[in-house]
């Protein structure tokens, strides 16, 4: 009877080498202030110039998601005091963003899809960092400046499922056309999403909460459905109004709540005004047709390997939700295997090897491993069986993919004359069974097979083997 | 003094022998306070430095006490091309609080006298450049103008003092007041050594955004007081001015007009309509620029009980009361609800403003107005901060409309402080802006 409304703000950090209005570097985990200049420190007389890449990579997203890329934008200055803010102004986009109306769709399990509307996507510059040490704060100031994309979706998402798929795909996106590292542990992909319940059938909006950075999908998930709760218990009890207030929260991880983070009383005031030590941007025709060509799209790429490689959708979409497993997989396949197997190996075998968090590409066993060992598979080399133990042994000890084979005597025996060697004495072992066979007991043939495969310990060809034993009993 | 052009001509030895004979000059006149302290850079002629622009090692403070203390790492733009050009900073002169002012009071190293009469202000915000040329203790300055901080003291003082396009002299390690409306500019003894000196700070800087990126060349060496130009009047404008500046105007036109220019008569929309797109557009500027001077970084912090509390008293203490005004005026006029009705109303004030000298420069090349409606005052008469926003009246449209112009001395008041009238030109006509000065100056000496 409640109907749950989600909108998401994501901060992309974008991967540029130099900060957004200065030409110090992005970089992480350097020595504290050291990448710092009188721009981003906010110095007396120090100016801000935009890097150009900058605003490339946001009009880039813009064209990934179909949205409309403005050709003059503006910046504008955001104003609140603290300490990690060096100029107490933050440098963004608020009255023309770069990126306006975008589109991005979600797919679910079912095979359904559904179309989330992207409001806008602007340039910011990132803050710093406080570090409270006891009684005392430290700032450091290596990120301040560095360039960010807010991308705020409609409020189109109907329940936690839909934000997390939106969210995946925005992942995928931004990975795919190579704007952003967009690593949530290390803060380059930051999720606030604004929660609100309304009676179904209901046409208005009412009250929103954001909940702010939330750092994995799984507690993203978690804290929506923990607010929803919330504010459908605060409806159901009759103090809604009282306690669901337009506010920012804060999900605790280890209680497993939401919780305020500051009231309205202290609303801010940003004081929005355009920043003046900056012209408007202008993307010229130059750039806007390097912003129009983007790398393939995580759909267009599932679509190729559908048609190209005849596998099912729903692998393709496993295989292209991650660009690094969809190189993977591009690897396996550039050894010439077949894409049935690599999809096979890969997802099923590989994958359900994993865990931990642990891809395919962060792995023990590379792109090339793994197509080797399914090239093994279809040269006849070892059995499917037998491929599997290689498996497991290279990810435990690592290993040239042949020397494993060899040491672990899995090589199949493929060789006609051995098998036959092989055979022969099986047949003359069993001459009443032979006898038995050939006056149409036919299932004995499974038995022979059984004896040869024993005999071989397991390396024989079953192929081989079976050609060769059926032409022997038909003789 | 000798004039910027004659010490192009200095030897080595000779400039420095000018230098200490300048120190001496400063260290016996004290109480003029044209100079916060007298350091210098590298072996060239000595130019006097507002104390907002950075010197690398100097402490600049934009003549605050929030910055007292502070060391620039680094150099302004326009000091690069001073050093490039070996000229040397010499010398850190006074200057209201952030720029803030029209009377050089509010700094706080204390005021600057007019050097033509200790009881009177030099102007304000570059006073103190202005004082030092006017006394003889500096070649030639650099100062900032905003809303008229360079011409108006200039017209106090009898010296010349030049606002260039904005966008022409790059702003980079100018302290900032209104970043829309900041421009660096020469103060000399005469329009020869302002083009002089405008060469050489003039010119696209990839630093800073709003640099306008063109090369129109240089002005000194192809100055001409011989070019005839269309010169508007404006009568009505100046009707508010005292008796003096009136008489003074007189004088200019007719002066030009012996000097065969045409003159012809154009009406500007009232100037109150200035004042307020000015005060609103600046104090929403400077509110934000100067809300990086929190006492976290650098600056005189002064400890609270917790963060709140340190952010309120290092401002409450650091700033003086003026710039305490204007953050307030500049955080309303942003403030939700005001929005529109201020900031966003003075912006289209502003562009009929660059509207209606676009339309006057389509016919015309200069027009003559005053600086200011009266000649230098003393101090404390202007004790009513609106009435001080009022006496900017004539120089702030130039900023509001981003136009070059030059204050030059015409005349003596009957009081004996002198009057100074400014030319105005179209955006980047600094040639004609000079030339025209230079033939005004020259007829007047004549």
């Amino acid at each position: 009877m409640f109907e749950t409304i989600i909108g998401l703000e994501v901060h992309v950090q974008l991967n540029t080498q130099s900060k957004l209005f200065c030409s110090c570097p992005t970089s992480f985990n350097h020595e504290q202030n050291t990448n710092t200049c009188p721009t981003c420190l906010a110095l007396p007389g120090a100016l801000p110039v935009l890097n150009k890449e900058a605003l490339r990579k946001a009009g880039m997203f813009g064209t990934a998601v179909g949205a409309t890329i403005n050709r003059t934008s503006f910046f504008d200055r955001k104003s609140y005091f603290y300490p990690d803010s060096p100029s107490a102004y933050q440098i963004t986009q608020l009255y023309t963003p770069i990126v306006e109306h975008g589109t991005l769709v979600i797919d679910f399990e079912d095979g359904s899809q559904k179309t989330i509307r992207i409001n806008r996507a602007h340039i910011e510059a990132d803050a710093g960092k406080n570090i409270h040490e006891g009684s005392i704060s430290k700032v450091d100031l290596n990120r301040a400046g560095t360039p960010l994309l807010e991308i705020v979706s409609e409020p189109d998402m109907r329940s936690a499922e839909e934000a997390i798929l939106y969210l995946k795909k925005l992942h995928s996106i931004v990975r795919y056309i190579d704007i952003s590292d967009a690593n949530m542990q290390e803060g380059s992909f930051r999720v606030d999403v604004n929660v609100s319940i309304r009676p179904k059938g209901d046409e208005k909006l009412y009250t929103r909460v954001e909940i702010k950075n939330i750092n994995s999908f799984r507690f993203i998930q978690r804290a929506i459905e923990i607010e929803v709760a919330r504010q459908k218990e605060a409806w159901e009890d009759g103090v809604y109004e009282e306690e669901i207030v337009q506010e920012t929260r804060l999900f605790d991880q280890v209680k497993q709540e939401t919780r305020s983070m500051r009231g309205k009383e202290e609303a801010a005031d940003y004081r929005y005004f355009p920043e003046p030590d900056l012209l408007k941007v202008i993307v010229d025709d130059a750039m806007y047709a390097d912003i129009c060509s983007i790398p393939e799209l995580p759909d267009a790429k599932k679509e190729r390997f559908v048609n190209d490689f005849a596998i099912s959708e729903y692998h393709a979409s496993l295989i292209t939700a991650d660009l690094e497993n969809a190189h993977y997989f591009e690897e396996m396949l550039s050894l010439g295997i077949s894409a049935k197997n690599a999809v096979t190996w890969l997802i099923v075998e590989l994958q359900g090897r994993l865990s931990g968090g642990v891809t395919p590409s962060t792995s023990p066993i590379s792109a090339v491993m793994l197509g080797m060992l399914v090239k093994r598979i279809e040269e006849g080399v070892i059995s499917g069986k037998a491929a599997k133990e290689v498996l497991d042994y290279l990810l435990e000890n690592g290993g040239d993919i042949d020397e494993v084979i060899e040491k672990l005597g899995l090589k199949q025996v493929s060789d006609t004359g051995a098998l036959e060697a092989l055979i022969d004495e099986i047949l003359n072992a069993n001459a009443d069974k032979v006898a038995e066979y050939k006056s149409g007991k036919d299932k004995l043939f499974g038995f022979f097979v059984g004896q040869a495969m024993k005999a071989s310990k397991g390396s024989a060809n079953p192929n081989t083997l079976n050609e060769i034993l059926q032409a022997k009993l038909a003789q | 003094m000798i004039t910027l052009k004659e010490a192009l001509k200095l030897s080595k030895e000779e400039l420095i022998s000018l230098k200490e004979e300048l120190k001496a000059k400063i260290a016996d006149n004290p109480e003029l306070n044209a100079y916060i302290d007298v350091l210098n850079v590298g072996e060239g002629i000595p130019i006097a430095i507002k104390d907002n622009i950075q010197v690398t090692g100097w402490s600049v403070t934009s003549g605050s006490n929030i910055l007292k203390g502070y060391i620039a790492p680094y150099n302004a733009t326009v000091i690069e091309k001073l050093l490039a050009a070996n000229m040397s900073p010499f010398g850190r002169t006074n200057m209201d609080e952030f720029a803030m002012g029209s009377t050089t009071e509010s700094s706080c190293y204390g005021k600057t006298l007019n050097p033509l009469n200790p009881n009177c202000v030099p102007g304000g915000s570059s006073g103190g450049s202005a004082a030092a040329v006017a006394a003889g203790l500096a070649v030639a300055a650099l100062g900032s103008d905003t809303g008229g901080s360079i011409r108006q003291p200039a017209a106090f003082c009898g010296i010349v003092g030049m606002k260039p396009t904005y966008g022409r002299v790059s702003r980079y390690g100018l302290g900032a007041y209104a970043s829309s409306l900041d421009q660096i500019g020469p103060m000399t003894q005469n329009v020869e050594d302002a083009a002089i000196l405008y060469d050489i700070i003039q010119g696209y800087d990839p630093k800073d955004s709003t640099s306008a990126d063109r090369n129109d060349g240089t002005v000194s060496d192809k100055l001409d007081p011989n070019v005839k130009y269309k010169i508007a009047i404006v009568p009505d404008y100046v009707k508010d001015a005292s008796e003096d500046v009136r008489n003074a105007y007189e004088k200019a036109i007719d002066v030009l007009k012996s000097a065969g220019h045409t003159i012809v008569e154009k009406t500007l929309m009232d100037p109150k309509y200035d004042i307020s797109a000015y005060y609103i557009t600046a104090t929403a500027e400077a509110t934000t620029n100067l809300a990086r001077y929190d006492g976290i970084r650098y600056g005189n912090r002064v400890e609270g009980e917790n963060l709140k509390d340190t952010f309120l008293q290092t401002r409450s203490k650091g700033f003086g009361a003026e710039v305490q005004r204007r953050i307030m005026l500049g955080n309303f006029v942003l403030s939700s609800g005001y929005y529109d009705a201020y900031y966003v109303k003075a912006q289209k004030v502003r562009s009929l403003i660059q509207q209606e000298y676009n339309k006057i420069f389509d016919e015309v090349d200069l027009i003559l107005t005053p600086v200011a409606p009266r000649t230098a005052y003393e101090f404390g008469a202007l004790s009513d901060p609106l009435e001080m926003y009022l006496s900017d009246i004539y120089t702030i449209s130039v900023n509001l409309a981003g136009l070059p112009a030059i204050s030059l001395p015409v005349d003596t008041a009957t009081n004996g402080m002198p009057v100074g009238l400014q030319l105005i030109a179209a955006p980047y006509a600094e040639q004609t802006l000079f030339n025209g000065a230079l033939s005004l100056e020259t007829k007047l000496k004549g």
